[in-house]
Order: structure tokens, then C-alpha cells, then sequence
């Protein structure tokens, strides 16, 4: 039996910049591409980059495959190319059986028309018949839920109706393979719950479908296979407990980059004075095995290591840490103000250690400040901030929040 | 290509309803519109013929008016047609680039929308005739095959100019142009034979053709010129296919050039 969907080493590529689409500007162009294509007609190439690159996949009969990937990765263009709207440039893909796509639901709605007339002209441009959607027509409106408003001109629809109208005319095309683009987060949350019993009944039907979603819970629940896109390449294909973790440690991986980038333009708003009576150098994180390391398990054993050197003599410095996740959250802090034991004065080069005993935080990325302050903790003497750290997630990704909690359950009858 | 258009014909019964609808929903003149552009066309003929008279001592007759606005008809068709069609692809690029299917109904279903236009007009031109008592004859039956013929040729220049316009947005204003002055270089207001020799220069216009054919088969009563006709007719089904193999060519390239 052959698979609905074929998608057989596509490439397509896109122009960036401007292009000339009046006369005016096309003439002297083509005058300028044929002088061009003399020497060698590099300046064209190099306006144009792969969104898809060398893509191959097969999707079963009654597969549900999950697209994920982050923005700019090509999905939307494979459901583009799936659907027929563009072609590709190299390669061949083959889609057997009725097409249907939950993509923009009202692309082809017109305002002027009343809702049961746009129920029918998008319901001919998704590929029904008319006698078909007579047919359909009552469940249509009533899955809608605007039966009262369907001979309104729909532009005096909110929008919410609107889309709601949208999504039912698509949900009822009845296809052998559906595309889906994030379109399930229409209207209310009854009518979301109503979407979601609708996927849920075509997933049981036996469609093919190919779903592309930034919603990981959804995709985790609905898909039997994923395919992590990047820059227009597959990154990874197989089970979703495969691949969402490797995504999610990839996503976090730019995020820390970010992070880093952000810190490092970043001032922090509590002014250091300009001759550093103090400088802390050196901080490492230390893991399980006291090897310095950016990336940790969840759980791990965690130790910050730094060294100071001080220009005279400071009396009662507080030595702080905190750890600071990406989005800004401050996660835990300590310092040393309350431990008279540590010493009344530091001078010259020493070094301090903290540890943190089980990192006991969610996966994501954290920052590690240290620093080092006044008696009254009013004024730092210096602050080291540059310290990112990635907390990997290991399995599916089963707990949010900030701290990691192995928690005991017990669930009695009643 | 023609058979995946057939699939579709649902649709592009659809989107000429919707043409149709929105041309009329809201309009205070409704289906006076038909006939308010062909109304002011042959009063703007009837003026230039009764200058034309006076310049050379002729009276204008009858039959010249009939002739006139039995030609405006189809002319006022063909610029519609050119006119909504030009941007039909372009006015509709929601649907060109999101949802897939032959996007030739956009261009065929403004066409249509305006042929509708045309019977309207066409029935009220009728009733006149009827009223001032121009009588029938046996070539009336050439009516038909006259306006296929231009209705293919209208779809095809359409389907040409409409892709057109996709890639280079000023097609649509040399369009204009051309439509704007092409009332003076078609025997729309005069005859062909008026400039004797010369007139198969104007007969060269496949739409001056049709037109002398209407004309010769409603006003004149006489069989039309078969040889004009035969020239019509495959000018029309040419253009037609070109305009056809043109647009399906290009129609992969039109959801990233648009």
C-alpha cells in the first residue's frame, strides 16, 4: 500500500530582499541580468537561501506525524509544498488522496457575504462539492454555534466567530490526510474543548495527519512520530519521547546564548566603583565529580567555585551567591553576612567555595551571580554575573515550575 | 488542466455568485448597474454619430443607433471583463497564497460575473427591441456561436493578463490605458465599412470582428462575414489555449511572486 504522504529529498528556496514586480523596475533589470550572467551571476545567488533543504519523509496511512521546530525552520513551507501551493525547486513529493488543510480557516471568507453563504464559497475553494456541503450544512453551523447569526453579513461577526465559522466549514472537508497549522486555539474554551473532541474523532477515522505545532503537550499527546526541523533540515525523526527532549535542550541551548548576550550588554543597575577594590576571577561550577562544567543533571550535585584578589584590606566583606533562571526569576540566594565564622577581613588573593548540595531546580537555564559586597550589604565591591548554566532535561520533560520535586504520591478510593 | 477545472466547477460557480453578489449587495442602483455603463456608452456613441452627420450632411438613421447599442453590449463585456480580471489574482491573494486549488476560477469567475452582467443587459436590450419592432431573421441563430467566441477570447486575454499583473503590478495600468482607448480603434461607434479599404485593419481586432458579426446578424439581418468570422473565432480559441497553457505554466510560481 502506499503512503498518502511522500516527500522525497525536497529543496526550496526563497529570495530575500526586494523583488521587481513592475515593468518599470523588471526592464533594466533584465538588462542587468543578462550583463551579469557574463561575468559570472553571483549577486543572484546570493539573495536567495534554502528554507527547505534536502527533506525526506513518509508518512503512513493513519500516521499522525508532529512537525516541531522553532520559527524560520520551514514547517510552514512543507505544509505549503504539501498542499500544492508552492512547488519544490528539487526533489518530488507525492500526496495520494482528498487534501485538507486547517490553515488560515478563513482565508477565504469575503465580508460582504452572510455566514451561510461563506460557509459555502469556502467550503468550494477547500474542495467540497455543493451538494456536499447541503449535506453537512446543519452540522456545520451547528458545531459553529452561530446558527442564530448565519444570514449576517460576516463582517459584523466578532472575531471569534469568525474563526470559529472558519475552523467548522475546514473541520467538516472530511480529507484522507488534513494538515494542521495552530489553528486548535480558536474561540472560547468550550469551542477549544469541541476542537480538540473533532481532532480527536478525525485521529480515530483513520486520517493522515500531519500536525505543526509550537504546543509540545499537544504534539506529545496526539503524534506517534515527530520530526524536529532547523534551518530547513531534519534535526532528528522518531518517537516524540525522542525527539521533544533533544528539542527542548536545543531551545535552551540558544536561550543560554541569549542569556549571555543579554548579560554581557547588560549593566547591572547597582553602580561598582570604578577602582575595583576587589575583582572575583575564575568562578567555575563544579558537578558531581568537582569537574568545572556548564551543563548539569537535574539533581546534581552542585558546587561554585571562585577566587578574589583585593587591592588593601577589606573589613566584614559579605561574600553572596544567587542563582537567577533565564526569564529572570531569582531562584534561590544566600551570603555570608550572618557567618561571623568565615573571618572578619580579607586581603590579597583567596578564593571561597559554595555548596549547593542537590540541584534540585527544573531544567532550563540558570545564571550563577557572585558577588562580593560591604559590611551592610549596600554596596557591592564587584559583581560576576557571566556564569550561565543548562540544566539538561533527561526523559520527557514531566515537571515545570522552579524547583524539582520528587514527590510521594498516594491516591486512596473513595 | 480543463479537467481539474471541471472538478472545481463548483467553485468557480461560487466565486462568480460571489462577484455578482458583491457588485450588487449595497449598491443603491442594484441591477441598473448592468445597463448604466452600456446606457452612457451609446449616448456617447449616439453624440459622436450626430456629429459625424453633421460634419458630413447625413442624417442619422435608426438602425445606426440599434447598431450601436447592440454593439456596446458585448464591447462594455469585454472591458469589464479585462478590468476585474486583471486584478482578480492579485485581489485575491489571500486565497493565493494560503489554499490550494486551480487558481484560474479567480480569473474565469470575474469573467463570468460580468457575462451575467452582459445577459442582463442583453435582455433589457431585447425588450427595446422588441418595442421599436426590429424584427427577426434566421441569423439571429449566429448569436450564440458569436459570443462563445468572444467569451474564449475574453477568458483568454484574461487568464494572460491576470498572471500578468501577478508578476508586474503595472500590467494592470497599461491595461487601463489601452482599454481607455480602445473604444477608438474598435468598430464600437462606427462601421467597419466606413473606411472602405482600410477596414480590414479594424477587422484585424478579433473583438472588431465579433462585433461586425453581431452586427451584421441582429441589426443587419444579413449572414455575417464567414471569413471574419472563421478569423474571429481562431484568434478566440488561440488566444484562449495560450492563455490557458500560460497560465498553467506560471501558476506554481504565483504563491511566492505575488
Amino acid at each position: 500500500m502506499q503512503n498518502p504522504i511522500e516527500f522525497t529529498n525536497v529543496w526550496k528556496k526563497f529570495r530575500k530582499g526586494e523583488k521587481f514586480n513592475s515593468l518599470r523596475d523588471a526592464i533594466p533589470n533584465l538588462f542587468r541580468k543578462r550583463t551579469a550572467k557574463n561575468v559570472k551571476d553571483i549577486t543572484l545567488e546570493d539573495m536567495e537561501f534554502w528554507a527547505v533543504k534536502d527533506v525526506n519523509f513518509n508518512v503512513k496511512k493513519g500516521e499522525v506525524v508532529g512537525v516541531i521546530g522553532p520559527n524560520g525552520a520551514g514547517k510552514s513551507t512543507i505544509l505549503k509544498l504539501l498542499s500544492g501551493i508552492i512547488v519544490p525547486n528539487k526533489g518530488s513529493m507525492k500526496v495520494t488522496g482528498r487534501l485538507s488543510a486547517l490553515i488560515e480557516v478563513t482565508a477565504g471568507f469575503h465580508p460582504e457575504l452572510t455566514g451561510r453563504e461563506n460557509v459555502y464559497l469556502n467550503g468550494t475553494i477547500l474542495g467540497m462539492k455543493r451538494k456536499e456541503i447541503s449535506e453537512k450544512f446543519d452540522e456545520i453551523v451547528e458545531f459553529s454555534g452561530i446558527s442564530e447569526f448565519i444570514d449576517t453579513p460576516v463582517k459584523r461577526y466578532s472575531s471569534g466567530m469568525y474563526s470559529r465559522l472558519g475552523f467548522s466549514v475546514a473541520a467538516h472537508v472530511n480529507p484522507d490526510v488534513l494538515l494542521v497549522d495552530e489553528v486548535l486555539a480558536v474561540g472560547d474554551i468550550a469551542f477549544q474543548a469541541k476542537c480538540a473532541e473533532k481532532m480527536r474523532e478525525l485521529l480515530r477515522s483513520g486520517v493522515t495527519i500531519v500536525l505543526v505545532s509550537h504546543n509540545i503537550a499537544l504534539i506529545e499527546n496526539l503524534c506517534s512520530r515527530v520530526i524536529l526541523l532547523g534551518r530547513g533540515e531534519v534535526l532528528k525523526e522518531g518517537a516524540p519521547e525522542k525527539v521533544i527532549p533533544y528539542y527542548e535542550n536545543l531551545v535552551f541551548q540558544q536561550q543560554e546564548n541569549e542569556l549571555k548576550q543579554k548579560l554581557k550588554s547588560s549593566d547591572y543597575k547597582v553602580k561598582v566603583t570604578d577602582d575595583l577594590a576587589v575583582d572575583i576571577s575564575n568562578v567555575i561550577l563544579l558537578g558531581e565529580n568537582n569537574e568545572g562544567k556548564d551543563s548539569f543533571c537535574a539533581g546534581e550535585n552542585f558546587t561554585v567555585k571562585a577566587e578574589y584578589k583585593t587591592q588593601k584590606k577589606i573589613e566584614n566583606p559579605v561574600f553572596a551567591l544567587e542563582i537567577i533562571r533565564a526569564d529572570g526569576v531569582l531562584c534561590c540566594s544566600s551570603n555570608t553576612k550572618e557567618k561571623s565564622d568565615l573571618g572578619d577581613s580579607i586581603e590579597g588573593k583567596g578564593g571561597f567555595k559554595v555548596n549547593l548540595g542537590k540541584l534540585d531546580l527544573c531544567p532550563g537555564i540558570y545564571a550563577a551571580k557572585v558577588s562580593i559586597w560591604d559590611r551592610d550589604m549596600i554596596h557591592p565591591y564587584v559583581i560576576r554575573k557571566d556564569n550561565i548554566f543548562r540544566i539538561e532535561v533527561s526523559g520527557v520533560k514531566n515537571a515545570d515550575g522552579v524547583f524539582l520535586k520528587d514527590m510521594d504520591w498516594q491516591v486512596t478510593g473513595a | 488542466m480543463i479537467r481539474e477545472l471541471l472538478k472545481y466547477k463548483d467553485l468557480l460557480f461560487m466565486l462568480t455568485f460571489r462577484d455578482i453578489r458583491i457588485r450588487y449587495k449595497q449598491a443603491a442602483m442594484g441591477f441598473l448597474w448592468a445597463i448604466f455603463m452600456p446606457i452612457v456608452a451609446v449616448a456617447a456613441g449616439i453624440l459622436i454619430k450626430k456629429a459625424m452627420a453633421v460634419v458630413s450632411g447625413q442624417y442619422i438613421d435608426m438602425l445606426g443607433v440599434v447598431s450601436i447599442s447592440v454593439k456596446v453590449l458585448p464591447w462594455t463585456f469585454f472591458i469589464n471583463s479585462l478590468k476585474f480580471s486583471v486584478q482578480s489574482l492579485v485581489g485575491n491573494s489571500n486565497l493565493v497564497t494560503k489554499i490550494y486549488f486551480p487558481k484560474a476560477v479567480l480569473p474565469l469567475a470575474s469573467i463570468f460575473a460580468c457575462f451575467f452582467d452582459l445577459c442582463i443587459a442583453g435582455i433589457v436590450l431585447v425588450v427595446l427591441l422588441t418595442i421599436i419592432k426590429l424584427g427577426v431573421s434566421i441569423h439571429l441563430l449566429w448569436v450564440p456561436l458569436i459570443l462563445l467566441f468572444l467569451l474564449l477570447f475574453t477568458a483568454g486575454v484574461g487568464l494572460l493578463l491576470s498572471a500578468g499583473n501577478l508578476f508586474f503590478r503595472d500590467v494592470r495600468y497599461v491595461v487601463e490605458v489601452v482599454l481607455m482607448f480602445g473604444i477608438f480603434f474598435t468598430p464600437v461607434f462606427y462601421s467597419a465599412s466606413h473606411f472602405g479599404n482600410w477596414s480590414h485593419l479594424l477587422l484585424l481586432n478579433p473583438v472588431g470582428s465579433i462585433l461586425e458579426s453581431i452586427n451584421s446578424a441582429v441589426v443587419l439581418k444579413q449572414m455575417p462575414d464567414l471569413f471574419w468570422l472563421g478569423y474571429a473565432g481562431f484568434c478566440s480559441v488561440t488566444v484562449f489555449i495560450a492563455g490557458l497553457n500560460f497560465f498553467h505554466k506560471k501558476e506554481p510560481l504565483f504563491a511566492e511572486n505575488i
